[in-house]
């Protein structure tokens, strides 16, 4: 190396700064966290909500918007917070990454289809709104395998995607009965359906919501089913960081809000022939008469601005993927505890 | 007798001769031995069986034009699909009516690259036209001056993938070559930093890198300091490229010859002058069509954003098969999103060949 041996003084000062500031830049600074998550919500003006990918649960429509069941329940938080459903930023995140991102901060909320579940409440210390879809592990078998149940599925090979509870659910099933299986572990949703398809393997399995819109994927839907039970259960709940109380009340009850109305009979459309009712439940519930403004600090009539704009649970979930979309669902579970599903919004007083 | 030959030789023997010769010539090739006949029948048999069904789906049954309902009609490929969503795999989920934005910003970019090809222009002027060209597209792509600005959490499609590799890249080059030169340096601190800096970047995956600057960073950064997930993934690749670059820099260095700068020293020339007006540019030129390689290289590497979520034409063409209109065409999306790969690649690699033979020495 004798080409570089007269550095001139300048160059050797000039090149001794550079090397200290690289070195400063990574040495990383003291750790540290931002301040609670509504503070920096209402400082951006702007709530960031982490979504997935699955057809009429969160895709943009050939405009860019963002649609679908969870979107919507964005849309509503941003009328609860800011009165203005599009002051809502949706950024798409993979299975694998959607959970270190909320803690990372990335998003405010994951509305991505996220199972509430123990250690995600203890161990990575995130706070779960109320359910808004209640799903389960299923099976999707071809119809040539002469199977009707699970438990005839010893020995077989299943498709299963990385990073959700499916991934456990199908081992535990399977040692319960003593029985084993070769998972075939696959991240892409789209190469998932593919492997399935050329016959990789035997079974897929998925969230039974998710294995309805997939089946009707497949080349001929109807050479496959969709085995009747359920390996788990699959409460679909937005995600919060926990440590911002206030910030979770208004998750909470803004899923009430939407669960509530439709109890009480409340769509978009009828809506404002309810701003005359004499009942004093409904009276308060939409605003017409003072309490909750003063309650939650919010815009007294949320709850009325949320329905009129995006429509009750029913009307959400119906829109985007009831019987009379492509996905086709039965509400299931998903119904008003009054008509024998799951739903149930504590009172609004 | 010469000049009748020559005569001769300038006449065009008749066509049927050319072919005649033509076919002498391949089926010696294809035909010439039993290996080479085996192997041109097992290719035409594999055509025959490949071709026609690929044919079949792709142009004859195809629907050209209509609804998600008349493709689900045919058995053939749904190139409606791709009209339909043409705009949204182009832009991703930015906002519609300001489309026209990164449409702008994208031609600026390109047209920028595609000067930079033209080594007529080779010149001063160019470093600047960088930085001015960058800076326009990313305030095109922010807006903000007629309408709302756009957050970058919506920018996406080509505009997106174009920005990450042309600015990846740009960015890169300045610190390639600070690095490249420090690790050739016989400083031991900027020779250990750069040397470090390099083999740990090149030792790990982009997607490792793209991790770190997502998930990490936010973490490290002081209390109340926040910086956009965008601009960390396109810092991310800047380090990136620019660990394969100074490598690339540093061949280029090593090819100048020692008379080069001990003549430049014995100039009086002082170390950065030397750099910049003798060494620098002879390195850099023998270089050219590595950095063409590594371009489409990291044109390539920008898909893997998609783990991080952020829209770049290959997810923005894959999420638009979720679309519930438009339901599971993800086999018409991913070709298509091909197509263009292929064609950005491929015009890039013929002109790094035709680049490579322009700069041969006397060539």
């Amino acid at each position: 190396m004798t080409l570089f041996h007269t550095l001139t003084r300048r160059a050797r000062r000039v090149a001794t700064i550079g090397a200290v500031a690289l070195a400063a830049g990574i040495l990383p600074p003291a750790p540290a966290h931002a301040g609670a998550t509504l503070d920096a919500i209402t400082a951006r003006g702007v709530i960031k909500v982490g979504v997935g990918s699955q057809p009429g649960f969160f895709a943009p429509d050939s405009n860019g918007r963002w649609q679908g069941f969870f979107v919507d329940f964005g849309r509503a938080l941003a009328i609860a917070v800011f009165n203005d459903p599009d002051k809502v930023e949706f950024t798409a995140s993979s299975p694998q990454q959607r959970l270190s991102a909320l803690q990372a901060g990335e998003f405010d909320i994951l509305l991505s289809g996220v199972t509430e579940t123990i250690t995600r409440a203890f161990k990575l210390g995130f706070h779960f709104g109320p359910v808004v879809f209640y799903d389960g592990q299923g099976l999707l078998v071809p119809k040539a395998l002469g199977v009707t149940k699970g438990s005839q599925l010893n020995g077989a090979t299943v498709c299963v995607q990385t990073g959700t509870t499916g991934e456990l659910n199908i081992a535990d099933f399977f040692r319960q009965q003593k029985h084993t299986f070769k998972p075939v572990v696959i991240e892409d949703t789209a190469e998932f359906l593919k492997a399935f398809a050329a016959g990789r393997c035997d079974a897929l399995t998925q969230d039974s919501s998710d294995l309805a819109i997939k089946r009707t994927q497949l080349p001929k839907p109807d050479d496959y089913v969709v085995l009747p039970e359920r390996l788990s259960k699959e409460p679909l709940a937005p995600a919060i960081r926990s440590g911002d109380d206030r910030w979770l009340e208004i998750v909470n009850w803004t899923v009430y809000a939407t669960i509530q109305a439709e109890e009480f009979g409340i769509t978009k459309a009828n809506i404002d022939s309810f701003l005359t009712s004499t009942d004093p439940n409904i009276r308060r519930f939409l605003g017409v008469d003072p309490g909750l403004g003063e309650a939650t600090q919010l815009d007294p009539k949320f709850v009325y601005t949320i329905i009129k704009t995006l429509g009750n649970y029913g009307e959400i979930f119906e829109r985007n993927v009831g019987k009379t979309t492509k996905v086709g669902f039965e509400r299931g579970y998903n119904q008003i505890w009054t008509k024998g599903g799951l739903l149930y919004s504590p009172p609004f007083r | 007798m010469s000049e009748f030959s020559a005569a001769l030789r300038a006449v065009p023997p008749p066509f049927f001769v050319r072919l005649a010769a033509l076919w002498r010539q391949w089926r010696a090739e294809l035909f010439g031995t039993r290996l080479n006949a085996a192997l041109t029948l097992g290719s035409l048999a594999f055509l025959a069986w490949a071709v026609p069904p690929v044919f079949r789906w792709a142009v004859l049954d195809a629907t050209w034009t209509g609804t998600a309902e008349t493709c689900a009609a045919s058995d053939g490929a749904c190139w409606a699909f791709i009209g339909e969503k043409l705009r949204f795999m182009a832009f991703g989920p930015y906002p519609a009516e300001l489309r026209w934005q990164p449409a702008l910003a994208t031609t600026l970019l390109l047209a920028l690259v595609v000067a930079s090809c033209v080594p007529r222009l080779w010149g001063r002027a160019l470093p600047p036209a960088w930085i001015a060209a960058i800076a326009a597209a990313v305030l095109l792509m922010a807006g903000g001056i007629t309408a709302p600005s756009v957050p970058t959490g919506q920018w996406g499609g080509m505009p997106l993938t174009v920005l990450l590799c042309v600015a990846g890249l740009a960015g890169a080059f300045p610190l390639a070559v600070l690095l490249a030169i420090g690790r050739r340096s016989n400083m031991l601190v900027a020779r250990v930093l750069a040397t470090g800096f390099i083999e740990v970047v090149r030792g790990v995956p982009l997607i490792a890198v793209l991790y770190v600057a997502t998930l990490m960073v936010p973490l490290m950064l002081p209390a109340g300091m926040m910086m956009d997930k965008l601009l960390r993934t396109q810092i991310a690749i800047i380090l990136f490229a620019a660990a394969y670059m100074a490598e690339i820099i540093r061949a280029g260095l090593q090819s100048v010859p020692a008379g080069q700068y001990e003549a430049a020293r014995a100039l009086g020339l002082p170390f950065w002058p030397l750099m910049r007006l003798v060494v620098l540019p002879q390195a850099l030129r023998t270089v050219i069509p590595s950095f063409v390689t590594l371009g489409i290289g990291i044109l390539q590497d920008t898909t893997l954003v998609v783990v991080i979520g952020v829209f770049d034409f290959l997810n923005a063409a894959r999420t638009a098969a979720t679309d519930p209109d438009w339901l599971g065409f993800y086999d018409e999306a991913f070709i298509f999103a091909a197509s263009v790969y292929f064609l950005l690649c491929f015009a890039a690699s013929r002109y790094s060949l035709w680049l490579e033979r322009r700069l041969q020495p006397g060539g």
